[in-house]
């Protein structure tokens, strides 16, 4: 396959020389950074005019093969020289179909920022970053080796111009293994790095392949998918909730898995095998969890300060190659800190990737949910990327939120940008919710309230209606009787206290006028209860219970005159000064009847309860 | 003027102590709902034991594909195989309950998850439960008694262990679903009204959908009207609540598919129909007693009850050959398990092979109902006086629930409610008579006035609970006086007047007892009445902290992680989940999984793969082969299991952390309910002497078989010595290997074991070895040229 590739390019630098334009790359310095499971190529050109008409653009080719994984492409100059060095202007970049150029390469064009006239020079770093570039070779291994992957590219820099003086280091992981690499002419290996040339006044479109085999057990984590969803409460948080589809995109695990030797020797026996990711979020993120669909998942660690906080997260087991998992992040970020107004619009201001580092994204949507009620929506990002708007139903949501939904496939690192999603919101609609909340159970009151009060009977003349009103008028009336009679018990209950408290003390003064007070309580308990028992003689509904209302009144008076002729014997007696076993001689039998009357009482009571 | 100032206060009064019960009710609520939240913030809001995954996947299932999916839904992913039909075996109470609950939730903008729903609908059922405990209450003995037992519902550990959050089982709701048809039959039974009998009927239709012990109610209540009829009680009120349960709750029923004709097949529900018929009778005779004269009516009776006995022998005779015509007595195993609690062991060793299926120890009842046991005879007692219908129906309730949490411990639910009823009972007249007395005392004197020196010696020294139990005891001995007048003064009020109304009759009764007890008890001393209740407070905090104790540590532990404390802090041991979401994310969607059936639920739900057999253990054949499997040496197993289509094979293994509940400890099960079914699996094989063990003294068929070999399989390399902590000795084989299988995973702690059947290998042996050899050559020489040079 890899043969097959280079050899057509190969044909395609012989055949098609031609200049492109007047440009020629005087020195072209080429850095491959395989430390990573991303190949990140870092190249200063120096772009030389010699031609007579300024050129305003400078073309990048890449072969489709490499295109394909480009996941970042960005290219800055040096402007001015001396006191300014250093302050860079980052170029647009966009790619380009230009006519009559070989098959199978993408174009990337670089606009100057301003014309580069005839012998001018400029000095241009373009950066760019490429997913699954490094292949798993061989691409299953049993547990106990490591994992080796190939690299492949040109030992020359593809270009459409010619080039004078290159360069190329390739700069492997430290303290590798380097398997083997193709061996050209000025090739020199150091250490952990490689490198190819210098290589001297090479035509435009020359290729010649090279391939890297060395050894490289970083964590080759890809998460197939990755949704963001960003929620902004007015009430003062950002929710970032994330979920992740991750795989071990390295060398696939052959054969068994021992978690013996895993344990014993995870260096060797697992080297290829990664057990924890750290995601690096905002400063002040509070609420932090991490979880799949089958509950929390508990091996994390969070530490935090104030410019960052850092989370530890470990998939449920070490991930092997080609194992995956599936797992959910969320966490809430203070809405100050990534809200912002201008002119009446308000501006949400937040990190575009994923917060885990050396993560590969093949596909991140990212969704910000608008609070309910936001219009002119917008977003911005620095980068293409496809965009469109749903609406999101959540918590008592009416019309629905806006959402932004922003869709790029290949992410990494270096997309970690800030990117801008303006709305306009009015502040009033934040109240919509509480006040929904607060009407509903008012409502729900009310008619709860008009309910009790309601009469739902149909017919108000109906005999039947009639003979249930009537009948709670009696029985509130009984009630009421009872009460009186319970009234008069307790007084009872209070003048034999006063006996005996005269029996301890001898306090006749106290107890006399207990005995006045008590009597007048009972004469206005029947003057009460008289209206009350002419109601009920006048009720035909009260005929069934009346006698025993009669019987029950009767027997109370029955039980007061007996009360009151003790109460006056035992107090006649002590005047006198009897003595204690006279007095109780002389009372034992209007005791005997006193408890008789108080029990028939109590009974009486007790029936008209019941009915 | 007075008067009506005087009656507006106490109006007030009476609608203040409404307010105050009303709110009184929702702390109890609130504290139901709370107290099993432990689980939650101790751990997480997730479902853990087993049989709650499987609800939790069908309420997944009808969330997702609706109502009518559901009730068809034929399960590929579990039995397989065979499959299991869902819709028509499940009790739907419970999911469709949650599913409910989820819908509405959902109708309002509220996105929840089901999990969520679902981790939460046992909570909020048991605080509905502990209201229907007050209604119940307060329908036998009053408001006081209501919400005290409401109280006692709320904590009791019993039910909490069925009911936190997370622990989504059908008993949660339908413990819920009990009381309140027990609470709208007393409710029926006391007001005669056709409209709560009505109710009564869905109530319990709700129950049947709820959970198989629906069957104590169809029993429990027929007894209960039965007793109300011999002991003379009948009135048309009994018939309202009786009759329209029985022929609306079976009409209801029978539309449950999981239980179709049983409702009137199975010999649970031939109580309720003899009950039915017997009642019909009784109204019958009464009727004819109304509308005849006292000669007539004799005459009517002979002819009657020889008529009668006739019809009765020949339906009983049908009924009884039906009955005989099935080999269980029409009985299902675990009613028959009920009956002779013996029987399981005997006959069935899966429904014996469940923990909860075996009887009850003496401490689990103090676990369990912790004080209330103390409570319960006071609060029987209580019931006794005065016997009504509801409160006779309490006892009875009582009674019977109290055996059956003796046969079975699961059952230990349905006494608990009983227990909280009758100690609510208890516990409110105790205080009732307490308050009363001080209340009584308080303003008459300042100082102390031991008036009745008779009583102070019962109450001041004894511990509170028996000062409850004194002053109950004492009841018998002076009511027996009491009791026999009043039954002389029934019999000659009888005697005077037949026709008079029952009603008033049982008013007679209730006064002639109430107010001497009260009398008697009014005249307790102060002093002894506030150490009383002081004692009383004591106990009920005793309770409090022993049932938070319960539900913040002894039922809040989800099964699925395990926590142990060590001196630097918690280690979890996540191993299950681990195990499962492996399975989930790394293998094939249609690879069936096989294990014991405890985990087949787990591996559904959570890993989402398809299993052999699962806990709804309604195949003995398929179970007791996998226990075969298990059970036979590598090759006869990599068979069953080949034949069956298995890919995977999971193990949980306890020896490396101490797990104790392990396939090794469950593994005699596998050979008994194998070789139950395939008789070469001869247990004695696997026992040493009757005993059972792994050690070197092990017999050769333990150690070959697969589950020895699959838990112990290089075990021996992790300490050099192979030492088992769950069975605390050396394995007896170290150094295997295994030829049928491959290790794919374990997990961190080792608790859990998956290993890959291999595909089979090439028949001629001699050739595959040497092939094998030049294979193995050919492939390392060609790694080695590659490794040089990939592309080149």
């Amino acid at each position: 396959m890899g043969i097959r590739f280079d050899l057509f390019f190969l044909s395609i630098a012989v055949l098609c020389a031609p200049c492109l334009s007047d440009l020629v790359l005087s020195k072209v310095d080429r850095r491959i950074d395989l430390t990573s499971q991303i190949a990140r190529f870092t190249s200063t050109l120096k772009v030389e005019n010699i031609g007579s008409d300024p050129v305003s653009e400078v073309l990048l080719p890449f072969p489709d093969h490499q295109a394909k994984n480009l996941a970042y492409l960005a290219a800055t100059t040096n402007e001015g020289k001396g006191k300014t060095k250093g302050f860079t202007t980052t170029l647009p970049v966009e790619v380009v179909h230009p006519k009559g150029m070989p098959p199978a390469l993408t174009w990337y064009s670089v606009s100057l920022p301003k014309g580069l006239g005839q012998g001018e020079s400029l000095t241009l770093d373009v950066l760019a970053v490429f997913t699954h570039a490094l292949r798993p070779f061989p691409e299953k291994i049993p547990q106990d080796q490591p994992q080796r992957v190939a690299f492949q590219d040109s030992a020359y820099y593809l270009s459409p111009y010619v080039v004078k003086v290159q360069l190329l280091s390739v700069k492997l992981p430290p303290g590798t293994k380097l398997e083997s690499h193709t061996k050209l002419e000025k090739t020199e290996v150091s250490g952990s790095e490689i490198k190819y040339g210098p290589y001297e006044n090479l035509p435009s479109f020359s290729y010649s392949p090279i391939v890297v085999h060395f050894e490289n057990n970083q964590p080759f984590a890809v998460a197939q998918e990755l949704v963001r969803e960003i929620e902004i409460s007015h009430w003062g948080n950002v929710q970032v909730t994330e979920h992740y589809n991750l795989i071990h995109g390295g060398s696939q695990l052959m054969g068994e898995f021992s978690r013996l030797e895993y344990q014993a020797r995870p260096q060797i026996r697992g080297a290829s095998a990664f057990r924890h990711l750290v995601a690096k979020l905002p400063p002040r993120a509070h609420s932090v969890y991490y979880r799949d669909e089958i509950g929390n998942i508990s091996t994390s660690h969070l530490w935090g300060d104030s410019r960052k906080t850092q989370l530890e997260i470990e998939p449920r087991y070490p991930m092997f190659g080609g194992w995956k998992t599936a797992f959910t992040i969320g966490y809430g970020l203070p809405l100050k800190d990534f809200l912002f107004q201008s002119e009446g619009k308000r501006i949400l201001n937040i990190s575009f990737g994923s917060p885990i580092k050396d993560l590969v994204i093949d596909c991140l949507i990212v969704k910000v949910v608008l609070p309910e009620g936001s219009k002119d929506v917008s977003g911005s990002v620095p980068f293409p990327v496809k965009q469109w708007h749903e609406t999101k139903f959540s918590h008592l949501d009416m019309v629905g939120r806006p959402v932004v939904v922003l869709e790029k496939m290949n992410v990494v690192q270096e997309h970690n940008q800030q990117f801008q999603v303006y709305y306009k919101f009015n502040n009033l609609s934040l109240l919509r919710e509480p006040l929904m909340l607060i009407s509903g159970f008012f409502f729900l009151f009310i008619a709860c309230i008009v309910y009790m009060h309601a009469d739902l009977t149909i017919s108000k003349s109906s005999a039947s209606y009639m003979a249930k009103l009537q009948w709670d008028e009696v029985q509130t009336a009984i009630q009421q009787v009872q009460r009186i009679i319970n009234r008069c018990l307790t007084i009872h209950d209070k003048l034999e206290a006063t006996l005996r408290d005269l029996s301890r003390t001898g306090d006749m003064q106290a107890c006399k006028a207990a005995r006045k007070a008590a009597d007048g309580l009972l004469k206005e308990l029947s003057k009460e209860l008289k209206p009350l028992l002419a109601f009920l003689h006048s009720c035909p509904q009260a005929a069934q219970i009346l006698p025993k209302v009669e019987e029950l009144v009767a027997k109370e008076r029955e039980l007061q005159e007996k009360l009151m002729v003790k109460h006056s014997t035992v107090v006649d007696s002590y005047e006198k000064k009897s003595g204690g076993r006279e007095i109780e001689n002389r009372i034992a039998s209007i005791q005997q009847k006193l408890t008789a009357l108080r029990q028939e009482v109590e009974d009486l009571l007790e029936v008209i309860d019941e009915i | 003027m007075a008067a009506s100032e005087d009656a507006k206060a106490s109006s007030l009064r009476y609608a203040f102590g409404n307010v105050i019960a009303f709110f009184i009710l929702l702390l109890i609520g609130i504290l139901a709902f709370s107290i099993r939240l432990f689980s939650v913030i101790k751990y997480e809001s997730v479902i853990h034991e087993f049989d709650p995954y499987f609800n939790y996947r069908v309420t997944q299932y009808l969330t997702k594909n609706g109502i009518y999916d559901f009730w068809n839904w034929f399960d590929d992913r579990t039995w397989y195989p065979l499959g299991r039909v869902i819709g028509g075996t499940v009790y739907p109470g419970l999911t469709l309950t949650a599913g409910t609950l989820w819908w509405i939730l959902n109708s309002l903008n509220i996105p929840l998850s089901v999990e969520t729903v679902c981790v939460f609908t046992a909570p909020i059922f048991s605080a509905n439960a502990a209201w229907a405990t007050y209604l119940l209450t307060k329908e036998v003995k009053g408001t006081g008694a209501g919400l005290t037992a409401a109280v006692l519902l709320a904590m009791v550990p019993s039910y909490i262990s069925r009911s936190v959050a997370g622990s989504y089982d059908n008993e949660a709701v339908a413990i819920f679903a009990l009381i309140f048809t027990f609470y709208l039959y007393i409710k029926t039974l006391n007001t005669g009204s056709l409209f709560y009998a009505t109710l009564n009927a869905i109530a319990y239709f709700y129950m049947v959908c709820s959970w198989g012990g629906y069957t104590f109610i169809i029993n429990l209540i027929p007894m209960h009207v039965l007793l109300c009829i011999v002991t003379g009680r009948y009135s048309s009120r009994l018939y309202i609540a009786y009759a329209p349960l029985v022929v609306l709750g079976t009409l209801l029923a029978a539309l449950v598919p999981v239980v179709g004709f049983n409702a009137v097949m199975t010999s649970e529900h031939f109580a309720s129909f003899l009950v039915f018929i017997i009642i019909n009778v009784v109204a019958l005779v009464y009727y004819i007693k109304g509308i005849l004269s006292p000669k007539m009516f004799k005459v009517a009776v002979t002819l009657v009850i020889s008529v009668g006995l006739v019809v009765c022998v020949a339906v009983i005779a049908v009924l009884i050959a039906l009955v005989a015509s099935s080999p269980t007595m029409g009985w299902s195993g675990r009613s028959l398990s009920l009956l002779d609690p013996t029987y399981a062991s005997k006959y069935i060793p899966i429904i014996a092979s469940v923990s909860e299926h075996q009887p009850p120890t003496w401490p689990s009842y103090f676990m369990d109902i912790n004080v209330l046991a103390f409570l319960v005879p006071a609060g029987i007692i209580a019931c006794f006086s005065p016997l009504s219908d509801a409160s006779s129906f309490v006892v009875l309730y009582i009674a019977t629930s109290v055996y059956f949490s003796g046969v079975m411990v699961r059952l230990m639910l349905v006494f608990a409610p009983a227990a909280c009823i009758t100690s609510g009972i208890a516990l409110s007249a105790a205080f009732d008579v307490f308050t009363r007395s001080i209340k009584f005392q308080l303003p008459g004197l300042s100082g102390n006035s031991p008036i009745d020196a008779g009583d102070t010696s019962s109450g001041s020294v004894v511990a509170q609970n028996e000062t409850v139990k004194t002053e109950k005891k004492e009841d018998p001995g002076k009511e027996r006086p009491s009791r026999k007048t009043e039954k002389n003064e029934d019999l000659s009020k009888e005697r005077h007047s037949r026709k008079n109304k029952k009603k008033e009759k049982e008013n007679v009764e209730k006064i002639s007892v109430k107010p001497q007890e009260e009398k008697r008890l009014l005249v307790l001393p102060l002093e002894a009445s506030v150490i009383a209740i002081f004692l009383l407070v004591l106990l009920g905090a005793f309770y409090v902290v022993h049932c938070v104790w319960a539900a913040a540590e002894a039922y809040s532990a989800p099964s699925i992680v395990l926590t142990s404390h060590s001196h630097d802090g918690l280690h979890v041991f996540d191993d299950f989940r681990e195990a499962y979401a492996w399975l989930r994310h790394n293998t094939e969607v249609d690879d069936k999984v096989a294990s014991w059936w405890d985990y087949g639920y787990q591996t559904t739900a959570m890993a989402n793969r398809t299993v052999i057999v699962d806990n709804n253990t309604w195949n003995n054949t398929h179970i007791a082969t996998v226990g075969t499997a298990m059970s036979s040496p590598e090759k006869p197993a990599w068979e069953i299991f080949n034949s069956l289509d298995v890919k995977y094979v999971l193990v949980v293994f306890g020896g490396l952390v101490g797990y104790p509940s392990d396939d090794i400890n469950k593994f005699l099960w596998m050979v008994r309910i194998g070789g139950g079914v395939f008789p070469h699996i001869k247990e004695p094989d696997y026992l040493r002497d009757g005993q059972y063990r792994i050690d070197s003294e092990a017999t050769p068929t333990m150690l070959n078989c697969l589950m020895y070999k699959l838990s112990y399989y290089r075990f021996v390399e992790t300490d050099g010595k192979g030492f088992d902590r769950v069975r605390q000795t050396e394995i007896g084989k170290k150094y295997f290997k295994l030829t049928h299988f491959e290790e794919v995973f374990t997990t961190h702690h080792w608790m859990v074991r998956i290993y890959k059947l291999k595909p089979p290998k090439n028949r001629l042996r001699g050739k595959t070895k040497k092939s094998k050899a030049k294979a193995t050559a050919t492939t390392s020489s060609k790694r080695s040229v590659s490794r040089k040079n990939p592309w080149h």
